[in-house]
């Protein structure tokens, strides 16, 4: 039949997996018709907000409200002895600790949530808050997790006296949380001690936060005549949120409807629980009303999630000729607080132990003591799968390290150390299994990308020249192999409160030949709507264009763990592709019925089912799903559904090869990236645009935390960079242009051979841009300067290896 | 605080509203007129996420009183274009990946869209400069700046065109 157009064609029409489909989402972004927290508007609607600590550490002595009360519009002042009765002062936190909502006797970090004033809108709200007094009492303020482990350090956690275990094992000290060990210990202190060669340092990757241009917010609605509780908010895991909320209200589930909207951007700081979202919800109830709550920028940087603060004491081991031997790492884990950390259950410091990276390291040993201290709760993945950016950039540190202790070049050192593509699936010291890899490819496109050769070369002459007074800048040559974690989890060891790390997808192809796709994931700017379309577009053979995606409704959408630790794609995307197949098999019995020939005698051509060495006999997946719903097919239901519920066996293992140039002016410290080459092989790609924007987007956050970016705080414990005015976020000026590039290495155990990118450009960027800062610097002595590179600090870089004459 | 009427054009809809003078001209754009694509990002001045158009110029509606835009025409994303006829603007970041989450858009286009009519030819540097008041935290602005530049050339275009 030469008017059928070919097959080639016909997959061209799907705009299924590997093509650069327009984003479905952008119609209502670009006009203003998104639908976000802060837009929704319910009649009633009330307006809470919190009074907050400005101490650090102190006592609670007294709250008076009374002033408050008599504030034209508030209606309400709710204190931790108002929740208590309920038994919500204190809530469960992702890391099995627990929090408090409300501050009950004492605060521990400045901004804690201390009461909650509801009012008829956020005008009454900030004139109530401003009328609350609060009598505090200071107590001593620990902010240095080193000094929180003294003897005589001040007693952060009053409600842990005693208490000799904690959530992850033995606690040894009051303001100790846990110690994680993972290798083996004994060996690897001995491979160190008997190296030819040993590198030793410091790493410390600060803390700063995922700052989402959206802060965290929701709307509480109890309805009392049918007692269900809904509640829209800022949440990565919608799900989680409702078993939590049922878990700790003791509300059943199937009475909590949680919904996430559009939400404006995630980065990991709204996959937690925070104490806005209780309160609310019991205003809600309490008043009868809907409760909308939403933090402003100060609150977002100085009381939800924080990420990093890691002080990564490391020692790396090799041969002369640069064959390493042996990794051994400390981590001293400032966790604020209360631990409040997003990490799967028994994982106290994430995936931390993917910190031998890309590297064939035989012997290892990871330990990581948890601390607490006066600062906001958290450490979050902001951007990376649980803590594996803190371990690439401690590598990716320490083998530029190493490189100097042996006088070899950084680029050759990581050659001859990478894992060699035929040793996938790769056993980790540590104890991961890496899926697939080809590293040499990656690093060798790289590397002639940039002239590497070239580079190096300009750069002795540059050192020559500076040398001799002809210029006052210099040039850094960052580089970064990176290997990435992601796709939690497999249910046998990745679980969050229990709940394990599957995901799912559940279909409906609609009598007319559309669907719709409904996930356990959301969206936070990373596409879904469009992507999972495609891959579901390339298995059931209808036009991407004719399949709406659904996420984020727990009435509607089937149970999943949601979107962070790029798992969408690995686990819910696994799930989509498993699904359409289900569809894919009743579609052929369906076909096989209509063509009156046995199912076997069928095979799939992109989007129909054609009788074997018969092609013009076929049915197409429209024609199907008419027949699904208009026959009455022996042995077989009507309909043409399918759910998959998808428990992943593996990680995926996404890796890339990152090269940063940088221009260091040594008088100012100012610095200036005069290229960035990012190659990531995240396994099969599924929409080359959007993984392009997701590099773009990821680098540039990496920018924005190695270049300036940090939450810090006073030995008071104020924070120094509260507001976007001190917390650095790179506007368009400051960020550079990039070339991605990339390779492809199917992850084996993924049904479309997908790994998940998101975060790669976070984890791969970081270290390649403080490499670049650190590389500058090298000839002059340089072995390791702490992050964030601002200009302050690359001048006092400068000025301590005496070049400012 | 008493409330006061205050009238003001959103759109070339002319609006009258009650408010308090000390309240945000976001707020009464957002939820007394729920004109809600400008967003709140910062409150400070810093983000750009609430970025309008004031008697040709652009704002931060996050730190303007509504007592201080009475009797100003506000343009609003939403009054850039319709469904059915886009700004060329709306087109260019669709066709060029310049959004992810899409809470920056707003304010970014509206800035953009004042921004070519201060400057209907800019360069990459204008473009990069022209919108250093709008942060994106999703897309690196690379794609933000590629789209600005494709509007560009295809109003001046248009505009060639029509004479």
């Amino acid at each position: 039949m030469k008017d059928l157009p070919d097959s080639q064609e016909r997959t061209v029409a799907l705009k299924g997996l590997g093509t650069s489909r327009k984003r479905v989402e952008d119609a209502r972004f670009t006009q203003g018709k998104g639908n976000y927290v802060d837009d929704i508007k319910l009649p009633g609607m009330l307006f809470g907000d919190f009074v907050r600590s400005p101490h650090a550490h102190a006592r609670v002595k007294a709250i008076h409200t009374e002033a408050a009360m008599k504030v034209p519009g508030v209606l309400a002042v709710i204190t931790a002895r108002d929740l208590e009765p309920l038994g919500l002062h204190w809530m469960p936190t992702l890391a099995g600790d627990k929090q408090m909502v409300l501050a009950d006797g004492k605060v521990l970090f400045q901004g804690q949530e201390v009461a909650f004033v509801v009012a008829t809108d956020r005008y009454a709200a900030a004139d109530g808050i401003e009328a609350v007094e609060v009598e505090y009492e200071d107590l001593p303020v620990v902010t240095d997790p080193f000094k929180a482990l003294e003897p005589d350090a001040p007693v952060l956690r009053e409600d842990l006296a005693g208490k000799t275990e904690g959530a992850h094992g033995p606690r040894r000290h009051h303001n100790h949380i846990f110690t994680w060990e993972q290798g083996d210990r004994e060996a690897t202190e001995q491979v160190i001690a008997e190296a030819d060669v040993v590198a030793e340092e410091m790493i410390y990757y600060h803390r700063t936060h995922p700052c989402p241009l959206e802060p965290c917010g929701c709307v509480a609605q109890m309805d009392k005549v049918n007692g269900k509780l809904t509640i829209w908010g800022t949440f990565q895991a919608p799900h989680a949120i409702r078993t939590v909320v049922s878990l700790i209200s003791g509300i059943e589930e199937h009475n909590i409807r949680i919904v996430s909207p559009d939400i404006g951007g995630g980065f990991g700081n709204k996959v937690g629980a925070y104490p806005g979202y209780i309160c609310s919800a019991v205003a809600s109830i309490v008043t009868g009303k809907p409760v909308k709550w939403v933090e402003d920028r100060m609150d977002n940087l100085m009381t939800t999630a924080f990420a990093r603060d890691y002080w990564m004491k490391g020692r790396i081991a090799a041969t002369k000729e640069g064959k390493i031997t042996g990794l051994w790492c400390h981590v001293t884990a400032d966790h604020g607080g209360f631990d409040a950390c997003a990490d799967p259950t028994k994982f106290p410091a994430g995936f931390f132990n993917i910190c031998t990276g890309s590297y064939d390291i035989p012997t290892a040993f990871l330990s990581v003591d948890g601390v607490y201290t006066n600062k906001a709760p958290g450490g979050v993945a902001y951007r990376c799968s649980f803590r594996v950016t803190e371990a690439a950039y401690f590598i990716e540190r320490m083998i530029e390290i190493l490189a100097i202790e042996l006088g070899m070049d950084a680029a050759e050192l990581r050659r001859i150390n990478f894992i060699k593509a035929e040793q996938f699936p790769y056993h980790s010291a540590l104890g991961w299994e890496y899926d697939s890899g080809d590293y040499h490819t990656a690093w060798d496109k790289a590397l002639a990308a940039v002239d590497y050769a070239g580079l190096r070369r300009e750069q002795a002459e540059r050192v020559d020249a500076f040398r001799r007074g002809e210029t006052r800048k210099l040039l850094g040559i960052g580089l970064t192999h990176f290997t990435e974690i992601v796709g939690a989890g497999p249910v046998k060891n990745c679980d969050i409160l229990g709940l394990g790390m599957f995901d799912s997808c559940e279909i409906r192809i609609h009598p007319t030949g559309s669907a719709i796709a409904r996930l356990g994931t959301i969206s936070q700017g990373q596409g879904h709507a469009t992507t999972f379309a495609q891959i579901l577009a390339s298995e059931i053979g209808l036009p991407a264009d004719s399949i709406t995606v659904e996420e984020g409704d727990t009435d509607t959408a089937p149970y999943g763990l949601g979107t962070y630790g790029s798992r969408s794609t690995p686990v819910a995307g696994a799930a989509t592709a498993m699904a359409g197949r289900k569809i894919r098999a009743k579609a052929q019995m369906i076909a096989a019925y209509l063509l009156e020939v046995h199912d076997d005698d069928l095979e799939w051509d992109v989007d129909r089912f054609a009788v074997k060495g018969d092609p013009e006999r076929f049915k197409t997946m429209k024609e199907i799903a008419f027949a699904a719903y208009n026959q009455a097919i022996p042995g077989l239901e009507p309909g043409l559904e399918a759910v998959s519920y998808y428990d992943p066996p593996n990680m995926t293992y996404p890796f890339g090869a990152y090269v940063c140039v940088m221009e260091i002016d040594v008088d100012t410290g100012q610095t200036e990236i005069r290229q960035f080459y990012a190659l990531d092989d995240c396994g099969t790609r599924i929409n080359p645009m959007i993984i392009e924007g997701q590099v773009h987007g990821g680098l540039t956050e990496a920018l924005a935390i190695a270049m300036g970016q940090e939450i810090a705080y006073d030995e008071m414990g104020n924070v120094k960079t509260g507001t976007l005015m001190d917390f650095f976020v790179p506007t368009a000026v400051e960020t550079p242009h990039y070339t991605t590039d990339h390779t492809v290495t199917p992850s084996p155990h993924h049904p479309i051979g997908a790994k998940g990118v998101g975060e790669s450009p976070n984890v791969g960027g970081v270290p390649a841009f403080s490499n670049a800062v650190h590389d500058a610097f090298r000839a002059f002595g340089l072995r390791q300067s702490h992050m964030p590179h601002d200009h302050w600090r690359v001048w006092k870089i400068a000025s301590g290896l005496g070049l400012h004459g | 605080m008493g409330k006061q009427h205050y009238q003001i054009t959103v759109n070339g809809e002319a609006r009258d509203v009650l408010a308090e003078p000390r309240e945000l001209l976001i707020h009464t754009l957002r939820e007394q007129l729920s004109i809600t694509g400008p967003h709140i990002g910062c409150e400070t001045s810093h983000c750009g996420a609430c970025t309008v158009d004031i008697d040709g110029r652009s704002v931060k509606s996050c730190t303007v009183f509504i007592a201080q835009a009475a009797g100003r025409e506000i343009t609003t994303v939403e009054g850039l274009g319709t469904p059915d006829a886009m700004h060329p603007l709306q087109e260019a970041f669709r066709e060029h990946h310049g959004l992810q989450c899409g809470y920056c858009t707003p304010g970014m286009i509206t800035r953009a869209y004042r921004l070519l009519q201060e400057n209907p030819s800019p360069t990459e540097e204008e473009v990069r400069f022209g919108i250093a008041g709008n942060l994106c935290r999703c897309t690196g602005y690379q794609n933000i700046v590629k789209a600005i530049l494709a509007a560009a050339a295809e109003m001046n275009a248009a505009k060639e065109a029509a004479e």
